[in-house]
């Protein structure tokens, strides 16, 4: 995965932020003018060293495939790349993701993008999302200057080193429709200078983005590393993800369930719930203490049917909410919002780990 | 032959200030002071337990080393030579108490905990909640519930028992036989109160206290003593000895004399008779037979309590715990070499076992690799002098902390180490009634709660300044530890970086 420099995994850098969020809960399409337009508002809250975006149903005709998105540093971490994925998957369409040159955009990677089937005969027992979360750790730990950054059906993540608007305008996003889009700006204490360690950090069809340090890092790690997850960015966020992985897709916990492992309740108001609810929650805290996310942040998750927005249980970092009609939107700070909706329906600041979420319509999630 | 043996310490009077009220020479329970028409020390009896001193109206007395120098050589330091005196002129082991003595490397000093700065902001305890409960127990690796179509949810994974604490800091094995009644009553009052553990011991728990039950874990170990229905029954939890930091591989000798009445009935054996706990335990002679003894132990109480296993910490103890945790305990203390003792003999304490800080590390590291951590608790012990200590021991991967010294320290105990000698003038580790009522069961307990709180505020102020609010986050965090004064190996076996990185 690595060439030359320190590099984000080499050392561990706390960030700034801003995040922002928007999703039409009809599943209408919109393109990524809007979303451009909110994180570039806050502009002071990052500082030209990372942006990015994820977007879904920007694939409608691919969005039975798995789609890849990759960063190589050179040519030959494309050609073991592609050899290691034809052989591994169903190449179903190659091609290099359109960008435009942007001056201010310096050291930008090789970008490519690969739509992928898996053929059920290599699945081996495995069950396909833990096959191509295979593949993707393959790539990120053993194949040298490549890094899949996105891996989902019937979405992407767009990300890079620069602020966030222009990382927008070098994509082309503007070119893309999306029902849900989501943002982030960064401020790293240190100079990464490699794109991979932007946000938005993605796996499978999971994305975050996130605002904040987690100070329980440490263990969180070390539990995601019982279950076989390998956090090589020492990153935060990359620790988000996988928790979120675990936690739904191999624990088979419904999203509120998750959140309430993340960023729980504290013992006196658990102890003071209804019986039924307030056993399962304590059972969480005892069982999942290691997931809990200590220390501030406010985090926006998106999954091909909802965005979630959550903070730590003190809200030691900022979220706003607005809803317009079925358009849900969440931001680091309202002006961001305001921006993009003037008049929203309402507008409210969420309860410190009180999860909000916007859901796809029933009618539009059978697509 | 000339038998020299010199005297460990001076005992000094000052005749100006002593006003004759002889109440020393009646405190002192090693007969290291007489009265003949002025106070008259015997310096060879005295054991620095600083009694005299602490009674003393007039503060006219002072505990000195003896000043007699031998030739300063760093290898036939003072106390070998006298220890050869003394074996020469007996010919039998040396006995001593408490923990190891001798200048180890303390790792827990060589171990700095880290701080937020401006990235993350520090949290104030006095503001915000801070969270210390802790939950001793097995615990599934996940957890299933049944959603209704309202949105709620019932919890369907059935739990093993589990037991609750306020703060992750528990009352060590301290047997009623090795200590008096009256510190095992304000130990018991004490846990109730801060809403945590105290741990009987091998000696059984005195009839008066089963009224205390879901504040005691009780033992079983090689001798047996006390174990019976309602004693299982009555506690929060079951604990197997197997071993004890301050005697690896021994076993126990409380002699007949202190075999008094309560004790005779409580240990369940005739009165004035040795109580003797074999080394191993006889039907334990290997993992399979520990299996049999945890799940008949589970069987007895129908599998309503917790039944854990204490170990020793040696060399081997990541696979020994390992293999522990597979026989089906559900939580391992593990007693680092340091740990505390009644009696032992002192080559045994001085020279066997290995550091908590290493064992704790090496065995939460074990148990990741094998998958298996959530299937037991871990709690730490031998040698936690301090709320930093216990943070340390949770960094590590602690999930709780159990202190036996300090608590006696709470309690008045100077560290004399003669707990052997039955004789203790702070009446902790005595049978004798005259200074068993040295301790009064209520201000001691009074004594051991403020301990734990003070600890308990000290772990939130320094959990704060982690800028966490709750101590699962920073449990088994090693990354919030840094090392100064380490080796590499030993940094990687604490799975810690130096200072600086």
């Amino acid at each position: 995965m690595k060439a030359g420099g320190l590099r984000e995994g080499d050392f561990r850098i706390p960030s700034g932020c801003a995040v922002a969020g928007i999703m039409n809960e009809d599943g209408k399409r919109f393109n990524g003018e809007k979303i451009v337009q909110a994180i570039s508002i806050m502009r002071e809250r990052s500082n030209g060293l990372g942006g990015g975006f994820s977007a879904y149903g920007i694939y409608p005709e691919f969005k039975d495939y798995y789609a890849f998105h990759v960063m190589f540093d050179h040519e030959e971490g494309r050609h073991g790349t592609e050899t290691f994925l034809q052989e591994s998957t169903v190449v179903v369409k190659s091609e290099a993701i359109p960008i435009r040159k942007q001056l201010s955009m310096t050291d930008a990677p090789l970008l490519w993008r690969y739509f992928l089937e898996v053929p059920k005969s290599r699945l081996n027992g495995l069950t396909e999302e833990d096959y191509v979360m295979r593949l993707v750790m393959h790539v990120n730990d053993s194949i040298e200057g490549a890094f899949v950054f996105s891996s989902g059906k019937n979405m992407g993540v767009f990300k890079g080193v620069g602020y966030p608007e222009d990382i927008g305008r070098f994509f082309r996003l503007e070119e893309y429709e999306g029902y849900l889009w989501t943002a982030h700006g960064r401020f790293p204490t240190n100079t990464p200078g490699w794109w991979g360690g932007a946000h938005p950090f993605s796996l499978l069809g999971w994305s975050v983005v996130h605002n904040g340090e987690i100070s329980s890092y440490g263990i969180n790690k070390r539990y995601l590393e019982m279950f076989g997850y390998r956090c090589t960015l020492m990153t935060d966020t990359e620790v988000i993800v996988y928790l979120l992985d675990l936690l739904m897709r191999k624990h088979n916990l419904p999203l509120d369930v998750a959140c309430l492992v993340l960023a729980p309740p504290f013992w006196r108001d658990i102890d003071r719930m209804e019986e039924n609810r307030r056993e399962a929650v304590t059972a969480l805290r005892m069982i999942y203490g290691s997931a809990l996310l200590n220390g501030p942040f406010s985090v926006i998750i998106a999954h091909e049917n909802e965005m979630i927005g959550l903070t730590d249980r003190i809200m030691l970092r900022p979220l706003v909410i607005a809803r317009k009609e079925a358009t849900l939107y969440m931001a680091s700070e309202e002006a961001a919002i305001r921006e993009v909706c003037p008049y929203p329906d309402r507008v409210w600041t969420p309860k410190g780990g009180v999860p909000v979420m916007a859901r796809l319509n029933e009618a539009a999630a059978v697509r | 032959m000339l038998n020299f043996l010199p005297s460990d310490f001076s005992v000094l009077i000052e005749p100006e200030s002593c006003i004759k009220c002889r109440r020393c020479v009646r405190e002192c329970s090693f007969e290291a002071l007489v009265f003949r028409d002025r106070v008259v020390p015997d310096h060879s009896r005295c054991v620095a337990c600083h009694r005299c001193v602490a009674v003393c109206p007039s503060g006219a007395i002072t505990v000195v080393r003896n000043r007699l120098a031998f030739r300063q050589n760093a290898n036939w330091d003072e106390e070998i030579i006298k220890n050869v005196y003394k074996q020469a002129r007996v010919g039998g082991k040396l006995l001593t108490g408490t923990g190891n003595d001798k200048p180890y490397p303390i790792y827990w000093d060589h171990l700095l905990i880290d701080a937020a700065q401006v990235t993350n902001p520090s949290i104030d305890p006095l503001r915000e909640p801070m969270e210390l409960r802790t939950y001793l127990g097995r615990k599934p690796s996940r957890l299933d519930f049944y959603h209704d179509a309202g949105g709620g949810f019932k919890l369907t994974t059935v739990l093993e028992p589990q037991i609750k604490l306020e703060t992750p800091i528990i009352f060590a094995g301290m047997s009623y036989g090795a200590v008096s009644l009256n510190v095992h009553r304000a130990l018991a009052a004490a846990a109730r109160r801060a809403g945590t553990l105290m741990n009987s011991g091998e000696g059984g728990l005195h009839e008066s206290l089963y009224s205390f039950g879901e504040n005691v874990i009780v033992q079983v170990a090689s001798g047996r003593f006390g174990i019976n229905r309602a004693y299982l029954e009555r506690a929060a939890a079951v604990e197997i000895k197997i071993g004890q930091g301050a005697k690896p591989g021994i076993g126990g000798h409380l002699p007949g004399e202190k075999v008094t009445g309560e004790i005779s009935k409580t240990r369940m054996i005739p009165e004035g008779t040795d109580a003797l706990s074999p080394a191993p335990h006889h039907d334990i002679y290997s993992i399979e037979d520990l299996r049999q003894l945890i799940y008949a132990i589970k069987e007895a109480v129908r599998y309503q309590k917790p039944v854990g296993v204490k170990i020793s910490a040696v060399h081997n103890v990541a696979a020994i715990s390992s293999g522990v945790v597979r026989a089906g305990a559900d939580f391992v203390t593990i007693d680092g070499f340091r740990g505390g003792t009644g009696a032992t003999p002192t080559i045994i304490r001085d020279h066997v076992g290995i550091p908590i800080e290493m064992a704790l590390a090496a065995v939460d590291d074990r148990l990741r690799q094998e998958g298996i951590r959530h299937q037991a608790s871990l709690i730490a012990s031998g040698s936690i002098r301090s709320s930093a200590d216990v943070l340390k021991a949770v960094a590590l991967g602690a999930d709780a902390v159990a202190i036996g010294t300090a608590a006696l320290i709470a309690l008045g105990c100077q560290m004399c180490q003669k707990c052997y000698t039955g004789r203790c003038a702070w009446g902790i580790t005595t049978q004798r009634v005259d200074l068993t009522d040295r301790v009064d069961p209520e201000e001691g307990a009074e004594r051991l709660y403020n301990l734990l709180r003070a600890w308990s505020l000290e772990i939130k102020e320094i959990l704060g300044a982690l800028g966490l609010n709750s101590i699962e986050s920073l449990r088994g965090s090693r990354e919030r530890l840094r090392a100064v004064g380490l080796t590499g190996t030993e940094m990687e076996i604490l799975g810690v970086k130096p200072a600086g990185r």
